[in-house]
Formats: structure tokens, C-alpha cells, sequence
């Protein structure tokens, strides 16, 4: 597909030209009687066109991830650690320098096209509004854009799509209209937070579809949370599965896929369902959620781990796994102790080759 | 859209009809008989019989009534007892001064209520929010009759910086003279480029005004408050920010919007104390309006006058409705049909 709308990358400053770099994420909500520690510590890195997965039963903190990526947290939330976009630090920016690097950065889609759009302004009011917001244009020129980026998310005639209010589309071309949305503003990195999770199968399809050409044409990361381990599998780059505030295991998808090593992973993958069943389908695995406020000692996931010995209740390293079905196991790895590998030295030592992957 | 404002002025009708009647039927219920209040203290049981079938009261109450209905169709609303002249030129007379009183409270109830209310809602528990909070009970506790008072007890007692009670001083109405055209004074004046009328129908017009808005701006804040904070915790508001619209912008365009449906149907309401208020207050201030008048009709048992007043003042609420009803339409595209 050739890309009609014209991208001038959002400068991507710092080492590594990386678009998104998270470094020991923590969020917490402290309440009157407990705390709910929604995040707990995340290292997490996207390079410039990049498509990630962030898998994970509900509740283990993808949401609150994903907005800690454009500051969208809650005022009750407590934020530690590093979050950069495009190398620009996300925790402690005032709203006023955040809201130019939501949308121009990162831009964000969400779980609920039928709820993501104001009712009461008409598409193009709203894809306007958004666009001057990010971009230096004359009327006209905001209007040319708009529809150019409904194109780029093949939206049947752009001009009419313009004037409908949101009540007068179908889920799916409301998702085809909040991508457009977001690639008007000529992000660097996407954040999908379930987009497909509330349309109907054939149109999920659709939308990953699409999203895959807009990653390419487009230079596009994408930071997509999902359910689904089947939709992972056939869009995304890498994958990190996350289980209680923390990502437990991480690579790209080929070798993870090929070598899911911690047990969570294997256990998620076991009951990965066909494209579009969506999300039921991990309610299959035995056992509850840790309440967030007080998780279980050492690995989090030990009390519905068939293997847990009493080593798992020592927190687990970050292992690299090493297969031989794959030379390039550097950036595969997972925190379980029962996962033979190779250690690293250090946390650094896994970082940085990390970064080097990333690179 | 034809349909549905058929629909409503039907329904509009029928409600004025209902009121009607409720209000024939305690008119002719209630002890105290307008015929004592015409003839003074002992009148003859002759006397009593001629006044009665004078009044149609000899006839069955049905046949009352639809006499009653029949000339009111007409146009004539009887004759007030108390002054003896047409209850409809009564009642236009002063309902000029009820409505500056009403529209004008009104306006400010929604200029000041509304943006409190969208402060309160986007910094809960600041000052602002404390004070419009702490603000709103003591408007509900406080009496209308009470406040009045005390406003006059302050500014004209105290301080005499305004006016006791009236809608002008008296002098205006031999040094400066103007004719009374929409019988908004503040209007009047101002196309009859009369001056000190206009400054002095203001200073008349600040303590109503004022006792008004105190008892009603708690209602309007708080509701705005709270319908603004359910409408900022929608996801399509999260969209606004997770895309980098200031946040102004969303408060004021986005949020406010959505807000101003529910905020409709508040002004609508809203109306329908000012009008409760503007009774007390009227009376309070001798401002010479409907709702001083319908005090005074009561009070002397002056029937036909009670009832064509309660009947314009609630065709004027039930309009006030309907034109909302009809903005709900501008307002919300949901609404409208292709
Ligand atoms: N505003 C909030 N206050 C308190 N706890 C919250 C809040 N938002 C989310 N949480 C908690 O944080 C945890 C992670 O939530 P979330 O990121 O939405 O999970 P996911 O998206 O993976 O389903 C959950 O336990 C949830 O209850
Ligand atoms: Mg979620």
C-alpha cells in the first residue's frame, strides 16, 4: 500500500534511537487500607518500527502500563522509575510539554472504539481539533490531512466519514477512524490497548491487517496489549508476557513461540485460542489473580505453578534462554528459577544485550 | 421534529388543563368564600344569595367549570374581585416585572453556577469546590424570606447603598418618564435613552435579583459538578487527552458539551424556583409582579385572580420546558434523524 499521508518522523533523540524505553516502572495506588501495586517494576524497550505484544490475564497491570507511556495515570497514582518516549521523560513533565508529545510521540487506541469518540462532535471535528493541536496548518490543510489519513485506514469515502457523528458508525469503522486520528498526528509509537478486543472476528482481522501496514509504511512502533496469543503470534515483532505488575518473560516472537519457558507463558500459551475468541479464552487457567495489593512472596505466580518449589519463593532472576532451535537467543528471556539458561552476570549485562538487539 | 413538538404542545396542554382544574376545584373547596371578602362584615342572607349567583356560584360545580373553561378559551380570564377589572389585563400588566426579575436571576444563576460548577468538578476539594460546597447548604437551609430580609436589613438599613423595595424611586416617575414598552424596565429605559430611570430601575432590580440567585446557585453548581465529573470519567474524554488536546479545551468544548444536556434540563428546573422564589420575593420587595399579586389574591380569597395567574405562570414554566426539549435537539446529534 502506498502511504498517502506524508510522515515526517517525531525526533527521536537519545541512545539507541529508541522509541520507547521503559526502565523500573513502578505504579502503585495507595489507599486508605492497602496499596495496590498495579505495576511492579518493568523494564521494557521498543526500537523505531517495532511491533511489540504485552500479553497478560486481566488485571496485571497492561492498562496502567500503557498509560503510564503518555502520563495518563490517575492523580492517585504514585509513578516511580523512567518512562521515555522518543527519549523525552514521560514521569514528573508538566501536562502542558506531555500533552505535545501524546498524539506527536505516542498516540494511543483504545479497547472500545463505540466509547473512545466524543458523541456529541462529528468525526471531523474531532480529527481537526487533534490535528492543529500536533501541526502547524491552515484550515484547508487540516481538512486535506484529515481525509488522507482516513484513506491511509481504508475508510470508504473520507469526505462523508467526516461530517457522520460517531453513533452513525459501525465499531470497526470507529477504529479505522481513532487510528486515523492518531496517525494524523504522526506518532512514532502506537499504543493499542486491546483495540480489537471489543469488534467481531472478521473485523479484528481487519484491524490487525491494517496495523501491520501502518507499521511498515509508516515506520510505526506499536505497543499491542492483548488477550490473545494468537494475534501476537501473527503481527508482532516481540512479546512480553506480563503476570502480576511484572513482565515474566520476554523475546521475539518466533523464539518464544518456539521456547515459551516460563510457566505462566507455557500456561497462557495451552489455552491460546483461535483468532477472535478473544478474551474468555485465558480465563481457563486454574487458580486467581494475586490480589495486587498484597502479591505472593518471590515469584509472583508460584501458588497456580504446578512446578513451584520452595526456591519460588525467592524473587526470580531475569534468565536468558539459550535453545538450540535458534542462534539468536540474547534477547529471550524469563524470570523463573526453574528455567535452565544461561544467567547473566548481571542486570546490566542482560540490558545491554538487550539494547543490543534493539539496536 | 413537527411530530414531536406536536406531541409536546399536546402534552403541554393537557398539563395546563390538569393544573386548571386542581386549581378550580380548591378554589371551590378551600373555606373562606370570596363572597364575605365583597360584602364586609355581616352581610345579609340576601345579600349573600345575589353576590353568590352574581359570581355563578349558585350553579353545579360541572356547570361552573365549564363556563369557567368555555370563557377562558375566549380569552377572558373573569374579573378580579378585589379590583374589579379584568384578570387578564392584571395579569399582563405585571408579568413584565416578573419576568426581568425571573430572566435576569436566571442569567446569572447560569453564568456564575455553570463555571463553579466545572471548577469544582475538575479540582475537587479545592477552595473553590469547599466554598461552592459549603455555599450550597446554607442556600438550601436559609429561608427565601430570611435572606430577603437580611439583604435589606444590610444594604438598605446598614449601609443604604440601595433601595428598600419598588422596581424605581418615585421621583423617576414625575422627573423622568418613559414609556413602558416590553415592560422590561431595563430595556424600557435604555431605548428611551433615559438614564437615570435605567440606573435607578438597576438598583431596585440588585437585591430580588441577588435573593434569587443566592437560593438557587447552590442547586445549579452542584448539579453541574456532579454531572460534569461523571461526563470527565468517560473514556471519550481520556481520548481527548491521550491525543494532546489542552486541557481547557476539553473542559470547556468537550466535557461541557456533553455536560449540557442533563444542564438543560437543570436550567429548566431552575426556572421553575426562580418562579416558586420570585413569590416570596416579590412579596418581600413589593416588586409589582405576578407573584406579589398571586400573595395578595390569596390571601383575599380573590379567586379568579389566583387561578389566571397560576395558569399563566405555569404556561410559562411548561414553555420554558418545551424550548428546552427543543435545544436538546441542537444539542445532541443522537437526536436528530437523518
Ligand atoms: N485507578 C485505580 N485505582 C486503584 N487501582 C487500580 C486503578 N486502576 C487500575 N488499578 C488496579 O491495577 C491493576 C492493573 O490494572 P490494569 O492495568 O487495568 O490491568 P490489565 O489492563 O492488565 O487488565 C488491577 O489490579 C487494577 O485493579
Ligand atoms: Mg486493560
Amino acid at each position: 500500500m502506498s502511504s498517502p499521508v506524508t510522515t515526517k518522523p517525531f525526533e527521536t533523540t537519545g541512545p539507541g534511537k529508541q522509541v520507547l524505553e521503559i526502565t523500573d516502572l513502578k505504579v502503585s495506588f495507595p489507599g486508605l487500607f492497602k496499596t495496590v501495586q498495579a505495576v511492579r517494576s518493568i523494564d521494557l524497550n521498543i526500537g523505531v518500527g517495532e511491533i511489540h505484544g504485552l500479553v497478560g490475564e486481566s488485571g496485571s497491570g497492561k492498562s496502567i502500563t500503557a498509560m503510564s507511556c503518555l502520563g495518563l495515570l490517575p492523580d492517585s497514582a504514585v509513578v516511580e522509575g523512567s518512562v521515555k518516549v522518543t527519549g523525552h521523560e514521560i514521569n514528573g513533565t508538566p501536562e502542558k510539554q506531555l500533552a505535545r508529545l501524546r498524539g506527536g510521540g505516542a498516540a494511543m487506541i483504545f479497547q472500545n472504539p463505540m466509547k473512545a469518540l466524543n458523541p456529541f462532535f462529528s468525526v471531523g471535528q474531532q480529527m481537526f481539533d487533534v490535528i492543529r493541536c500536533h501541526r502547524d496548518l491552515s484550515k484547508n490543510e487540516i481538512r486535506a490531512e484529515a481525509e488522507k489519513a482516513l484513506q491511509a485506514v481504508q475508510l470508504p469515502d473520507p469526505h462523508l466519514a467526516l461530517k457522520k457523528y460517531p453513533h452513525q458508525m459501525s465499531g470497526g469503522q470507529l477504529q479505522r477512524v481513532v487510528i486515523a486520528m492518531a496517525l494524523a498526528c504522526r506518532p512514532r509509537l502506537l499504543i493499542a490497548d486491546e483495540p480489537t478486543t471489543a469488534l467481531d472476528v472478521t473485523v479484528q482481522a481487519q484491524i490487525i491487517t491494517l496495523l501491520r501496514a501502518l507499521a511498515r509504511d509508516h515506520d510505526l512502533a506499536i505497543l499491542f496489549i492483548t488477550h490473545d496469543l494468537g494475534v501476537v503470534a501473527s503481527l508482532c515483532d516481540r512479546v512480553s508476557v506480563m503476570y502480576a505488575g511484572e513482565v515474566v518473560e520476554s523475546g521475539s516472537v518466533g523464539d518464544l513461540f518456539a521456547n515459551p519457558s516460563h510457566p505462566y507463558t507455557r500456561k497462557l500459551m495451552s489455552t491460546v485460542p483461535k483468532l477472535g475468541l478473544g478474551e474468555q479464552s485465558l480465563d481457563f487457567i486454574p487458580g486467581q489473580v494475586p490480589d495486587m495489593s498484597s502479591p505472593p512472596a518471590g515469584c509472583a505466580f508460584n501458588p497456580r505453578c504446578d512446578m513451584a518449589t520452595d526456591a519460588c519463593l525467592q524473587p526470580a532472576n531475569k534468565v536468558l534462554v539459550v535453545s538450540k532451535d535458534t542462534d539468536v537467543s540474547g534477547k529471550h528471556w524469563a524470570a523463573c528459577h526453574h528455567v535452565t539458561g544461561k544467567k547473566p552476570s548481571s542486570e546490566t549485562a542482560l540490558s545491554e544485550t538487550l539494547e543490543e538487539h534493539n539496536a | 421534529m413537527a411530530k414531536y413538538i406536536a406531541q409536546r404542545l399536546m402534552m403541554m396542554l393537557l398539563i395546563l388543563f390538569g393544573v386548571l382544574t386542581i386549581t378550580f376545584v380548591l378554589s371551590r373547596l378551600l373555606p373562606g368564600s370570596p363572597v364575605e371578602m365583597m360584602l364586609g362584615h355581616h352581610p345579609t342572607q340576601e345579600q349573600i344569595e345575589e353576590a353568590r349567583a352574581e359570581l355563578g356560584l349558585d350553579l353545579p360545580l360541572p356547570l361552573q367549570f365549564t363556563r369557567y373553561i368555555s370563557d377562558l378559551v375566549q380569552g377572558d380570564l373573569g374579573k378580579s374581585l378585589r379590583t374589579g377589572r379584568p384578570v387578564l389585563e392584571e395579569v399582563t400588566k405585571r408579568i413584565g416585572a416578573t419576568f426581568e426579575l425571573t430572566f435576569i436571576a436566571m442569567f446569572w444563576v447560569v453564568v456564575l453556577g455553570v463555571p463553579i460548577g466545572v471548577v469544582s468538578a475538575v479540582r475537587q476539594n479545592s477552595a473553590v469546590d469547599n466554598v461552592a460546597r459549603a455555599g450550597s447548604i446554607a442556600g438550601v437551609a436559609f429561608p427565601v424570606f430570611m435572606l430577603a430580609m437580611a439583604l435589606q436589613f444590610i444594604f438598605y438599613g446598614q449601609l443604604n447603598w440601595l433601595p428598600l423595595q419598588g422596581r424605581l424611586d418615585a421621583e423617576i416617575l414625575l422627573d423622568h418618564p418613559f414609556e413602558r414598552i416590553t415592560g422590561f424596565y431595563l430595556i424600557d429605559t435604555l431605548l428611551a435613552g433615559n438614564i437615570e430611570a435605567l440606573w435607578s430601575a438597576l438598583r431596585h432590580l440588585t437585591l430580588p435579583v441577588l435573593t434569587l440567585v443566592i437560593v438557587t446557585l447552590a442547586t445549579v453548581t452542584r448539579i453541574t459538578r456532579n454531572m460534569m465529573i461523571e461526563v470527565l470519567s468517560e473514556e471519550y474524554i481520556r481520548t481527548s487527552f491521550a491525543y494532546g488536546v489542552p486541557k481547557v479545551r476539553i473542559y470547556f468544548q468537550y466535557a461541557l458539551k456533553a455536560t449540557l444536556i442533563p444542564l438543560l434540563t437543570v436550567v429548566g428546573l431552575t426556572f421553575g424556583y426562580l418562579l416558586g422564589g420570585a413569590v416570596v420575593v416579590e412579596f418581600v420587595f413589593d416588586w409589582p409582579g405576578l407573584g406579589g399579586f398571586v400573595v395578595f389574591s390569596i390571601a383575599q380569597n380573590d379567586f379568579p385572580a389566583v387561578m389566571g395567574a397560576t395558569l399563566v405562570l405555569a404556561g410559562t414554566y411548561l414553555t420554558i420546558n418545551l424550548i428546552v426539549d427543543l435545544l436538546y435537539y441542537v444539542v445532541d446529534p443522537r437526536l436528530r434523524v437523518q
